[in-house]
């Protein structure tokens, strides 16, 4: 059709400049008639046909060689097109044909046919070749047509994306198609070509039809057409042609093993590990060898080298989960169960950067720290209060599955993918991709990436031997150096007054009875815990901190931090100088969010985390949760929380969420502390010390302290009645010290935190099991005129 | 009596045990039992269980979570006398499904309702057993230990 109109834009101005002439000619004519009656028509009868004269002959003739000439012209035009989209057609069924034949033999018998078709004239092969390559891509062909054009200017693009996806180590699992393509190899030769060659071979196609070079620009046309046809035979096929005969003689020995096991994996998933220009041509439903055939072809030898040490890497990482968890800590534990628990037989990976399955972190600064057994930092259990014991992880490795077995285990089951850091996601293509640049692809997608430590930037200046002395406190790892550290060191200083620096200044305070170590925590707040509690209770509980052995500087602000004969020097902005051993910096946590650039989601601004809505969702099918997520609260509006029963609640609502419930954030989740034997408190909502108080205490007795609490309800995890995940109990206590008397002691109270009158944060201070009714009041959200009335609630004089 | 004091923006009140005796004049909403967006409890308002409970541990998100779940449901939804009592089947595989893993699922472990369920009915099934076969002395044994497991 575009031939016809080229060719009638072509033709209209010669006709039009013909007719023009003609016109002319005859006016002239007509007008010299009109004239000249009487003489020229004899004389114009006498010589020319149709009554004509020289001239007019003349031009005639010109009109007519012209007319002529545009036609002859505009039929070689016609026939170059139709001769060149014979030959594209031939070459493209030819390929499909080589692909979707199994045997080497009949891929043999096929080019010397389409070669013979090439050749000949191009309508004859035309129907031949029409029907074969019509079973097996019926969808593809008509794609393919317009796109013949187009294709071949694809042909470099396309290399170009496989080359940088080359590295790829799904090279192994496609190359382990090739035993079936060895005897095809043998017949090929010839070297993979560059694409610069692949429009070339267009007007050649005349080297044996499997034998086109070019892979990459065969291979995504090819993948499209092969798409409903068997995969595991059409990518033998592809990667035959690309790979030397001589290596990938080699490879099929050492992959055959693994290629039944590879197959049979990836066969019941819906793999998408394409460049998206190849999805834009292939058809959906795409299996997994024949992606990572195309990515193989650009650069054989560095694939066939890698395919040896790389494959049983590539094995153990599944190439498509259903449920893929980016990151193992709690939330993501939490959502994993959630998900088990509503959608039978889910399979769900989890991809960790750590070392170690899921585990819960509030005893690393708390029980871990007052466990008798030495050999804690190894076995990292601890007793709970009711003298049962357990492991931090959330469950041990039997409840676990291989990775390897997660495609085809019969109930599906969890799998933890650890030492893995993901490090691009594709939203588009839903996959992720690994820092050993693996793919995964997913259904749904769960960001719970946590954070990481903030430092200071005076420390950060401050150089190599200061950060050597330097603990930022997160993982397993810091719990065990700190540890040995403690153990070793004269002194150690606590940067930072929040829960995570109060809590292990404690911890450490209690060791420092014992061996004689110096604790010295400072913070620029004025007193511990200065952005939760009110000022009043900040001090209470700083003086109680100092009773636990720890030297407390307050508004202390770093200037410097120097190592001078082995030893820290800290000086502070106010001129103090502090020399220690060993700093330990609890100044915060900045939230992972890598991803958000690759993945196109949004960050905010006022929190920090991806932000995503009261459902936890970011887009279509990614959730995020725990400290990660800045999502909006009902009824607090939007926060970001960074404590273990958020990470808990949120996880499992994510989990629902994924799964189709479509629930919002609602069940306010808590958090706890404890600090010294007789501090202790839970808190819920926000509890942020520059809103106005109203706090309401009653005088304590020696029964109100965490330790009595959990003796009081046989339960050793004062958390339980919360989420059974959350294993805390408190501190372990010494002697408890005698009941202050006085008037200002706020032995237990409930402490209300309002914003625009109405109660949006509640502590409970040394009053435990009544997180109900406290969460039954957030959630109410209404403005109470008395709120001595609703302490009452909450029978603060009684156990 | 109570004494109340002003520090800034925080108030703080000091009550003794009398003065909170007198029943609260707070008004809390009430609550929707149906409200879709709370927690629930193990059984869900429309009587179907809710495995997602943070009662149930990880019971049913575990390798053994398939059985578990046949078995609990069978036995909620049992109408027999002896509930549970048509359900056997369905704990014998949960049991031996549990017992490849004792790590998880510690064989000591007596506070899972399933497990007191289930002892109720291998007793039951025990008893007809060793009724039939007394004079097979090894078999008692055998079925009395499984039924105590």
């Amino acid at each position: 059709m575009l031939k016809c109109r080229t060719v009638w834009k072509k033709l209209a101005p010669l006709a039009r400049s013909s007719s023009t002439l003609c016109r002319q000619n005859v006016k002239r004519t007509g007008l010299n008639n009109g004239r000249i009656p009487t003489c020229v028509p004899a004389a114009n009868m006498s010589t020319g046909p149709g009554g004509l004269g020289g001239d007019n002959l003349k031009y005639t003739i010109m009109v007519g060689a012209a007319c002529v000439g545009s036609l002859t012209y505009a039929y070689f035009l016609l026939k170059g097109d139709q001769k060149r989209y014979q030959e594209r057609i031939e070459e493209i069924t030819t390929r499909s044909q080589r692909s979707s034949k199994e045997e080497a033999a009949t891929v043999q018998s096929e080019p010397p046919a389409v070669e013979a078709t090439q050749t000949e004239a191009v309508p004859e092969s035309v129907p031949e070749a029409a029907p074969s390559p019509e079973e097996p891509s019926p969808p593809a062909a008509p794609a393919e047509e317009p796109a013949a054009p187009a294709e071949a200017a694809a042909p470099s693009e396309t290399t170009a994306p496989p080359p940088a996806d080359e590295p790829v180590v799904e090279a192994p699992p496609e190359e382990a198609a090739t035993p079936v393509a060895a005897p095809v190899v043998e017949e090929e030769p010839s070297p993979p070509s560059e694409p610069p060659a692949a429009p070339a071979e267009l007007a050649e196609p005349a080297p044996a039809g499997p034998t086109e070079p070019a892979p990459a620009e065969p291979a995504p046309a090819e993948l499209a057409e092969s798409a409903p046809a068997e995969p595991a035979e059409s990518s033998p096929a592809e990667l035959a042609e690309s790979a030397p005969a001589e290596p990938a003689e080699h490879t099929p020995a050492e992959l055959a093993e693994s290629a039944p096991a590879e197959l049979t994996e990836s066969a019941p998933a819906e793999p998408a590990e394409h460049t998206p220009a190849e999805l834009a041509e292939s058809a959906p439903a795409e299996p997994a060898e024949s992606s990572p055939a195309e990515l193989a072809e650009s650069d054989p030898a560095p694939v066939v080298e890698s395919a040896a040490d790389s494959t049983p890497a590539s094995l153990k990482v599944p190439s498509h989960s259903p449920y893929l968890l980016i990151g193992g800590g709690t939330a993501s534990f939490a959502a994993a169960r959630s998900i088990r628990a509503r959608d039978p037989g889910a399979r769900v990976l989890i991809v960790t950067d750590e070392p170690d399955l899921p585990y819960m972190r509030p005893p690393l600064s708390k029980e871990l720290w007052f466990s008798d057994d030495p050999s804690v930092t190894e076995t990292l259990r601890f007793k709970q209060w009711n003298g049962k014991e357990r492991s931090i992880y959330f469950q041990p490795p039997s409840f676990y599955i291989n990775s390897e077995e997660l495609a085809s285990a019969e109930n599906g089951g969890v799998a933890v993918l650890t030492g893995k850091k993901v490090v691009h996601m594709d939203v588009r293509g839903n996959k992720v991709k690994l820092d050993d640049d693996t793919e995964i692809s997913y259904d749904k997608c769960l960001i719970a990436t946590g954070g990481v430590p903030r430092n200071l930037q005076v420390i950060e200046r401050a150089g190599e031997e200061v950060m050597k002395k330097t603990t930022l406190f997160r993982k397993i790892e810091d719990f065990k150096s700190l540890d040995n550290v403690s153990r070793n060191a004269k002194s150690i200083t606590i940067i930072g007054g929040g829960f995570l620096g109060s809590e292990l200044a404690c911890a450490l305070g209690r060791r420092s009875t014992e061996s004689g170590l110096e604790v010295i925590q400072m913070f620029p707040e004025k007193g511990n815990m200065g952005k939760v509690l009110p000022e009043y209770l900040s001090n209470w509980t700083t003086e109680k901190v100092k009773r636990e052995g720890v030297k407390v500087i307050a508004e202390a602000l770093v200037k410097s931090v120097t190592c001078k004969d082995d030893k820290l020097e800290i000086h502070l902005k106010d001129g103090r100088l502090v020399k220690t051993d060993h700093i330990v910096a609890a100044v915060g946590l900045e939230p992972n969010v890598d991803l958000a650039k690759s993945a196109g989601l949004e960050v905010d601004s006022d929190f920090g985390g991806y932000r995503v809505n009261a459902e936890l969702q970011a887009r279509s099918n990614i959730w995020v949760a725990g400290d990660a997520a800045c999502f909006y609260d009902i009824r607090l509006g939007r926060r970001r929380v960074e404590h273990h029963d958020h990470a808990v609640v949120s996880g499992r609502l994510a989990g629902e969420n994924m799964t189709g419930a479509s629930k919002p954030y609602w069940h306010q989740s808590m958090f706890w502390s404890d600090l010294g034997p007789d501090v202790g408190y839970e808190a819920i909502g926000i509890v942020d010390s520059s809103l106005p108080t109203v706090g309401v205490f009653a005088k304590a007795t020696a029964k109100d302290t965490p330790k009595a609490a959990t003796e009081k309800s046989g339960t050793g995890i004062r958390s339980e009645s919360e989420t059974e995940d959350t294993a805390t109990s408190p501190v372990a206590s010494v002697t408890p010290l005698p009941p202050v008397a006085h008037k200002d002691d706020y032995g237990k109270g409930v402490i209300f935190y309002l914003r625009d009158k109405v109660v949006v944060g509640i502590i409970l201070w040394n009053v435990f099991n009544r997180m109900p009714i406290a969460r039954k009041i957030i959630k109410d959200g209404e403005e109470h005129a008395d709120l001595n009335e609703v302490a009452k609630l909450f029978n603060i004089h009684e156990d | 009596m109570s004494s109340v004091r002003q520090e800034g923006k925080d108030k703080i009140i000091f009550v003794t045990k009398e003065d909170h005796e007198t029943p609260s004049s707070a008004e809390l909403v009430e609550e929707d039992p149906n409200d879709p967006y709370e927690e629930r409890g193990l059984i869900l308002p429309n009587g179907e269980i809710n495995w997602n409970c943070p009662c149930l541990g990880g019971m049913a998100s575990g390798p053994c979570g398939t059985e578990f779940k046949d078995a609990f449901s069978c036995f909620h939804y049992s109408k027999e006398e002896v509930k549970g009592s048509d359900c056997l089947e369905q704990f014998r595989a949960m049991q031996e499904c549990m017992q490849r893993y004792p790590e998880l699922y510690p064989q000591e472990d007596e506070k899972s309702s399933s497990k007191t369920s289930q002892d109720s009915t291998e007793e039951s099934g025990a008893n007809s057993t060793s009724a039939s076969e007394q004079d097979s002395n090894t078999s008692q044994p055998d079925t009395e230990s499984t039924a105590e497991s």
